[in-house]
């Protein structure tokens, strides 16, 4: 998986949890808080939805790290790619 | 609903869900009922805490999020106005609606020495952190008058928000004060055409969707502990079923009540929250609902959605000395929500609650219970209109074609609430914990109110005791 495509995965789960969001200008590099109507209850549900859909585990730690696109994409391909390396 | 809200949000995430409900309608206090074909909503005067698309960050707007269901579903129409009534003939009148500028308007024209004041307050309002779970209880009455000095305002404020959802008599903690000032003002009232079961269908679709299993006439008899562990329930049936979590949606007390020995077992712990210990409210309330063959309109009653009246020189919102306290309540009438010029109720509805002594209506034999009902249906009646436009109580009574009534004795009957107290107990438990370490309480008593208080209810405490663990 790529960075661009970690990136579309986020923005997929984030149409999903919040539909009334729009998410055609989100800027990778500014926070995700200070672009979008995001609260601690959608955060944690970026969160739930990796794991149901996609196996992954954030643990709460790490959080910070899903602050931006850039940073979900930094931290979490790495991790998409571990999981697919093991299947 | 706090009980299904809490197994959508348990179900989507993949855990696996079972809700028990004694009775055979979902939905608990806000629910419905068929007589002679007839739909009747119990509970729901109007759903609170609307807002217009586009306003985020709100309660319904979090509901709606977590619960993954589009605002379309709801399909929710605005009101057209409600007001505050006071005085013997409903002489003061604070009109509202889903736009906060006219009640201000309304108050400044009204009250233009508290104006200041009341804006004051107003922004403490909605600066208030009132989703905190662990906020320290102060007196609403008394950070009220810190702001406002002349009691019938203070006294207007106070009863829409008592009267949708103050389990406690006279006075409230100021976060439930704010929660539902900010549901009823300044936020506002909407209402699906077809009503609470709109609402209902929606959220038990979500969660068949999920995967949750949901098993009706099936009640649970007994809450079996093991140590500081619910170890099983025993269901009506004499079933045993196991879990791992047990989130109850039917009050402190009841719950309480359902505990092995069937005492406050447990509370004496060390660490136990002592608002387990206090008995249900001590009020409830009584409703009469009236069918009429045309639009309340024609009877010059089109504007008003919901009227909150009081005559007396105080509110008093307390259980009555007398069965029914006629002196203050809320007039409801569904017709009057904006549904659009292509959607009119088939039939003109009118619904008055005013407050009641529930002991007055468990004592009474059955048919002593049914002439206390007719009897107090008029005086009710007679109450109520002295706050609405004039009109011919001939016609009135040509119009109507049925009618209906709960009281303390329905309530309790129906969704198993101690006393019939809708509002539950005094005290709250925010954090939902009781003193076993896998048994929460979600709904009326764990203290977010009103329906979409009672839907975030549930959500929050299936994220916050089971999902994030």
């Amino acid at each position: 998986m790529t960075k661009d495509e970690c990136k579309q995965v986020v923005l997929t789960i984030i149409a999903d949890i919040a539909p009334d969001e729009d998410l055609s200008n989100v800027k990778p590099d500014v926070r995700l808080r200070d672009q979008l109507q995001l609260d601690s209850m959608d955060f944690l549900d970026i969160v739930m939805e990796l794991r149901k859909r996609h196996g992954i585990e954030v643990p709460e730690a790490d959080y910070m790290q899903l602050a931006s696109l850039d940073s979900c994409a930094e931290y979490l391909t790495p991790k998409f790619n571990a999981l697919a390396g093991k299947q | 609903m706090s009980g299904l809200a809490a197994g959508i949000r348990l179900a989507h995430f993949g855990k696996k869900v079972c809700i028990f409900e004694r009775h055979n309608a979902v939905g608990g206090l806000n629910s419905f009922y068929s007589i002679a074909g007839r739909k009747y909503d119990v509970g729901l005067h109007a759903m609170t805490n609307y807002v217009r698309p586009g306003v985020k960050g709100t309660p319904l707007t979090k509901l709606l999020r977590q619960l993954r269901i589009d605002r379309e579903e709801f399909a929710l129409c605005e009101q057209k106005q409600s007001r505050v009534a006071f005085g013997p003939r409903g002489e003061t009148s604070l009109r509202f609606t889903n736009d906060f500028a006219v009640f201000e308007s309304e108050v400044a024209r009204t009250f233009p020495a508290q104006i200041d004041g009341f804006r004051k307050l107003v922004q403490l309002i909605r600066s208030y952190d009132d989703v905190s779970l662990d906020a320290k209880p102060e007196s609403a009455r008394t950070v009220v008058r810190l702001h406002l000095t002349d009691p019938l305002l203070e006294d207007m404020l106070f009863c829409p928000v008592m009267y949708y959802g103050s389990a406690q008599e006279h006075d409230m903690e100021f976060g439930q004060f704010v929660i539902m000032f900010k549901a009823l003002f300044l936020e506002g009232f909407a209402r699906p055409f077809e009503g609470v079961r709109v609402i209902l269908r929606v959220l038990q679709e979500k969660y068949r969707q999920a995967g949750g299993e949901r098993r009706m006439k099936c009640g649970v008899r007994q809450i079996v502990s093991r140590g500081d562990k619910v170890d099983r329930l025993v269901l009506d049936s004499g079933e045993e079923i196991t879990a791992t979590h047990v989130l109850s949606s039917i009050g402190a007390p009841e719950t309480f009540g359902l505990c092995a020995s069937g005492g406050q077992i447990g509370s004496e712990k060390p660490g136990a929250q002592p608002g387990l210990r206090h008995s249900p409210g001590r009020h409830s309330f009584v409703e009469t609902i009236t069918v009429l063959n045309r639009q309340p309109a024609a009877l010059g009653w089109g504007d008003d959605t919901i009227v909150f009246f009081n005559d007396s020189s105080r509110f008093d919102y307390a259980c009555p000395t007398a069965p029914v306290d006629p002196r203050s309540g809320v007039i409801c009438i569904p017709n009057n929500f904006d549904y659009g010029p292509d959607h009119v109720l088939p039939e003109g509805i009118f619904r008055v609650t005013c407050l009641a002594d529930p002991a007055h209506w468990f004592g009474l034999p059955e048919a002593d219970y049914r002439a206390e009902k007719a009897r107090w249906f008029g005086t009710i009646h007679t109450s109520a209109r002295r706050f609405l436009p004039p009109s011919d109580p001939a016609a009135f009574a040509a119009a109507t074609v049925a009618t209906d009534m709960f009281t303390p004795r329905t309530i309790t009957k129906f969704t198993g609430h101690l006393n019939g107290a809708i509002y539950g107990a005094p005290v709250k438990v925010r954090d939902g914990r009781t003193p076993f370490s896998n048994l929460y309480l979600c709904g009326t008593d764990q203290g977010f109110l009103g329906i979409v208080g009672a839907m975030l209810s549930g959500i929050s405490m299936a994220n916050y005791h089971v999902l994030t663990r």
